[in-house]
């Protein structure tokens, strides 16, 4: 408890201290706001709505493009790590079109598919696809050997290997590579909508500083981080009670 | 039993292979599978790239890009060290300040943008201000966590030699955490590029970023895909530097 405290104290601290700084000099400002009115903006945001459909838009095409990406790296990425030949032939493609910031494609989507959903999603799936791919890969080509032997040994059948053997094993290294593409699907997903996209919860922060409301625009801020944190932890606690000791907080 | 291939036909079989996907991608684009204002053939962005650096052209607008995101990311990576050395050698200070750090970590650096903006306007030193914020966070944090993992021991026989704190922290501790340090630089090396493109296409500095958007806005595809791989190239290329100086900085630690 004694240290949970002392990690509320320094934040605390500078928000009092912005809030007595600002009141006693009277600012008012485009770019600055007093971090009571940005909890009364937070409020407000979320008793009118908007920033529950904000976050539903960007949820939702975070959602999409680790679902598309996420799968396909998935899919891939067994692929690699289960054939030694696959995964010795892909290294140059993957070399390739991996270091491609995903944030480059956002002209390239725009062109094919305009402002909305798709676009979005085509950007934040490409974002996915590559940690995926080269996590799973990894953690399928990880796999304990002997489990494999004993396996051949069993009689069983390649599918029943991958489905038994393969799967199992690798999973709690898949799954931390599933919460790290979730948080890269957050962040993509708002950048594409700072960057370009007119909706979400990206797009509310250039709204309201394009409408120079600073206080709407730090609680945005304020909810993202929230949002994100919150995201992880309920992953940190799902993957603690999926695989207990297993996990390997990475 | 076979014997093993040698591994330079593996190593050719892969380039193969990404010629393949390459040829397959002329060959959709060739025959018009996909609009060719959507998807030019690899020859005409081919030819765009090399159009481009005859011309003179794409020189200016890949200094501007790189020298943004490098002078960004060496702000960010001696603050980051810096800040996250301090922090990390103090347990006191990691008590009263990790929480507020781990806070901020998942928040997308491009979300400071709007604020940048608010605060210095669509100028040069707001892109700046954004690559160095975006960016400190990765570098700071895996100095913090560098600095903070090490071995008891260590701690131990600097005590014994009587070693001060500063000397300790050099000696000690910089050495231990530079493992953790260069993964967070090379971290922070991406996420640099990826602020410098979004920043120009939002403030229209004169960049890549900004050219691949021009390029999209009036269809010229050739040129939008030439300035992409453009992107991936620079993103390759300073990644491989870096790991290259981690080698020859880290080499002592195989030994």
């Amino acid at each position: 408890m004694k240290i949970r405290g002392r990690g509320w104290a320094v934040p605390l601290a500078l928000l009092l201290a912005a809030e007595v700084i600002m009141r006693v000099n009277g600012t008012r400002s485009d770019a600055l706001a007093r971090p009571s009115d940005v909890a009364v903006a937070v409020w407000t945001a979320l008793t009118d709505g908007t920033i529950v459909a904000q976050s539903g838009q960007t949820l939702g095409a975070a959602a999409g493009g680790i679902v598309i990406g996420g799968g396909l790296g998935l899919a891939v990425g067994l692929w690699l790590g289960l054939s030694r030949i696959a995964a010795r032939l892909s290294v140059v493609s993957v070399e390739l079109f991996r270091p491609i910031p995903s944030v480059a494609l956002i002209p390239i989507a725009l062109l094919v598919y305009g402002f909305g959903y798709r676009m979005e999603i085509a950007i934040v799936s490409f974002a996915c696809f590559w940690p995926m791919l080269i996590l799973s890969q990894a953690a399928v080509a990880g796999v304990e050997p002997r489990l494999l032997e004993v396996a051949r040994i069993l009689g069983m059948g390649r599918l029943q290997q991958i489905g038994r053997i393969v799967l199992p094993a690798s999973s709690p290294r898949v799954f931390v590579a599933f919460r790290l593409v979730v948080g890269i699907a957050m962040v993509v997903a708002v950048t594409v909508e700072i960057a370009a996209n007119p909706r979400g919860l990206g797009y509310g922060m250039i709204l309201a500083q394009q409408n120079l409301r600073p206080e709407l625009m730090f609680a945005l801020l304020l909810w993202v981080g929230v949002l994100g944190w919150a995201i992880n932890a309920g992953l940190l606690a799902l993957q603690r009670s999926l695989f207990g000791r297993f996990a390997r907080t990475a | 039993m076979k014997r093993p291939a040698p591994a330079w036909t593996w190593q050719a079989g892969s380039v193969l292979v990404a010629l393949a996907i390459v040829l397959l991608w002329e060959g959709v684009a060739g025959w018009r599978l996909v609009s060719p204002v959507f998807l030019p053939t690899p020859l005409a962005a081919l030819a765009s790239l090399r159009d481009g650096f005859v011309s003179g052209e794409l020189w200016p607008l890949i200094s501007g890009t790189v020298e943004r995101m490098l002078l960004g990311w060496v702000v960010a990576s001696l603050v980051g060290v810096a800040v996250g050395a301090l922090i990390g050698v103090s347990p006191a200070a990691r008590a009263w300040l990790q929480p507020t750090l781990e806070f901020i970590r998942p928040i997308p650096a491009s979300s400071v943008m709007p604020i940048a903006i608010a605060i210095f306007g669509l100028s040069p030193g707001m892109v700046l201000a954004v690559v160095a914020f975006g960016s400190v966070w990765p570098v700071l944090l895996a100095t913090v966590h560098g600095f903070s993992a090490i071995e008891p021991r260590l701690d131990e026989v600097s005590r014994v030699l009587r070693l001060s704190r500063p000397a300790f922290i050099w000696k000690m501790g910089l050495p231990n955490a530079l493992p953790d340090i260069f993964a967070g630089l090379r971290l922070s090396l991406t996420v640099s590029l990826i602020l410098a493109v979004v920043g120009e296409m939002l403030s229209s500095q004169h960049g890549l970023g900004l050219a691949i958007l021009l390029a999209a806005r009036s269809y010229r595809s050739a040129d939008l895909f030439a300035s992409v791989a453009l992107l991936g190239a620079i993103g390759y290329a300073s990644n491989a530097m870096l790991q290259a100086l981690e080698r020859r900085v880290l080499a002592w630690r195989l030994a």
